[in-house]
């Protein structure tokens, strides 16, 4: 399995890039007529300021959402080590999982003592992520 | 721009062009939104299963793409085994008629054995150099990737007649279900590579409690892929049994447990099973919680043979789990689950000491898949 990440093209349609077009066009309209019709007292005035300050924001909203990072499509492989022990002296060799190795397999002699080593135990560790 | 007062009130923003077209802009909006405010949300939830089922997709492949690559690596086949990769991941087992429930659980024990026997023959012939533990192996990364092969096939079924119904319910199923469904995708992508090379998994948690106290005693094979010894434990004798690894396997300890209690005549004092069990959200990796019954998975089929046999002579179950999730079941064993089974030892020694006498004779089940852990 692939462990290289392969980024998927970000999801940004010509559909939605219009329709976000017309939302700022149209909030900048609103925002203009709202502003140019403030000191005549005009009571839809403040209308059309809320319309094109909530339009641009929907629309810088949306591009956000659609420009965001793209997903990486690869699998996170977790680091697994065996580690190895003599039962003797209590000597402990601990490295990365390699294929064919199992616990409790017998392995090499102790470097230490020479007496029979053995698989104790494979497992990976987690890093709980911060919340 | 003349206007009946009343309907003016439909239009506050003045009398000017720009004001106008806005508010019939708004207007419009909300009509159609109305109208056709479901074909939207629709829409929506369909771009997000399109994006859901494309990382499925991908899984997939690449999980076909990694059983291909080790069955070349470890088999070394003469010919492509592509096609018989291809075959094998869309094989199916249809199971026994329940009209008549009657004697059902023999005929799902005979098809699973079936099953398997082919599933072997298939493997063996796909990779003709490979030993038994990697036959075994191959064999569960192969029925990992077709697992995610059905979940694909199944999620696409789903969306595609959703498009074609236009089904707001189906579409939204699907969405609402979709969450859970990648969840258990991803942990049998993670499989996939613990299967490929032989690495111990979480569900492997039993099997790893009964290898530690087999561990230097004799073991024999009592069953179909099942090894058992007899351990002497707090004074008591322990007929301790897990399946024969350290190839993927789950073997069958119910024949397994039925065959110690033949032996011994029912004069088992109690029967201890240990297994990973699926943990609640907020529990933490590899707590260990005590209880009753038969602690198994899997079709059912083991656990009935083991309620039929104690039943029979009145045997009490006592069941040990280690908490997991299902990510972590199927993925490399967590260091906190390894830790666990020492803390499971303790529990069943404690256990032996308050339940039964001296010089009993009792079952400890260590249940699981026991790739990547001998005894």
């Amino acid at each position: 399995m692939t462990d290289k990440a392969r980024p998927t093209t970000p999801g940004i349609s010509s559909f939605s890039l219009a329709m976000i077009f017309i939302i700022v066009v149209l909030s900048a309209v609103a925002l203009f007529l709202g502003l140019s019709t403030w000191e005549s007292q005009d009571p839809g005035a403040q209308a059309y300021i809320l319309i094109g300050f909530i339009g641009v924001a929907i629309s810088a909203y949306l591009l956000l959402q659609a420009k965001k990072k793209p997903s990486r499509e690869s699998f996170e492989m977790p680091q697994v080590v065996t580690t190895i022990l003599c039962q003797k002296c209590g000597f402990k060799n601990i490295r990365d999982f390699e294929r064919g190795d199992y616990i409790l397999k017998e392995t090499e002699p102790c470097p230490k003592c020479n007496d029979k080593m053995m698989i104790a135990s494979i497992y990976r560790e987690v890093k709980e992520k911060e919340k | 721009m003349l206007m009946i007062p009343q309907v003016s009130q439909l239009f506050p923003g003045g009398n000017d062009i720009i004001g106008w077209v806005l508010q019939i802009f708004f207007l419009g909006f909300f009509v159609i939104f109305m109208f056709y405010g479901q074909r939207f949300q629709m829409s929506i939830m369909l771009r997000e299963v399109e994006k859901h089922l494309g990382r499925l997709k991908f899984i997939r492949d690449e999980g076909r793409k990694l059983a291909m690559e080790t069955i070349k690596e470890v088999g070394k086949p003469k010919e492509d085994p592509t096609e018989r990769v291809d075959q094998f991941l869309e094989y199916i087992a249809i199971t026994p008629q329940s009209m008549d429930p009657s004697g059902i659980v023999w005929k799902l024990d005979h098809l699973l054995d079936v099953r398997e026997a082919r599933f072997k023959d298939e493997v063996k012939l796909m990779a003709p150099e490979a030993d038994g533990v990697e036959l075994n192996n191959l064999e569960n990364t192969l029925e990992a990737a077709m697992a995610l092969n059905v979940i694909y096939k199944v999620i696409r079924h789903f969306y595609i007649l959703g498009k074609k119904t236009l089904s707001l319910y189906i579409i939204m199923q699907l969405q609402m279900v979709l969450p859970l469904i990648m969840r258990e995708a991803e942990a049998f992508a993670s499989a996939l590579k613990a299967f490929a090379t032989g690495q111990p998994i979480g569900d492997g948690a039993g099997a790893l409690v009964a290898a530690k106290l087999m561990h230097g005693h004799e073991t024999r094979k009592i069953a179909q892929d099942v090894v058992a010894a007899t351990v002497p434990l707090e004074d008591r004798i322990a007929h301790v049994l897990k399946s024969e690894g350290p190839g993927g396997n789950v073997g069958k300890p119910g024949d397994g447990i039925m065959e110690i209690i033949k032996e011994t005549k029912g004069k088992i004092a109690t029967i201890v099973m240990i297994d990973a069990a699926q943990k609640l959200e907020g529990e933490k990796p590899g707590d260990v919680a005590e209880g009753v019954g038969a602690a198994i998975g899997g079709p059912g089929v083991e656990q009935f043979k083991i309620e039929e046999s104690v039943l029979k002579y009145k045997i009490p179950v006592n069941a040990i789990i280690i908490k997991q999730d299902i990510g972590d079941a199927v993925s490399p064993m967590r260091k906190e689950v390894f830790d666990a089974a020492d803390t499971v030892i303790q529990r069943i020694k404690r256990l032996l000491l308050e339940r039964t006498k001296k010089g009993d004779a009792v079952i400890i089940a260590g249940i699981g898949n026991t790739i990547g852990i001998g005894q």
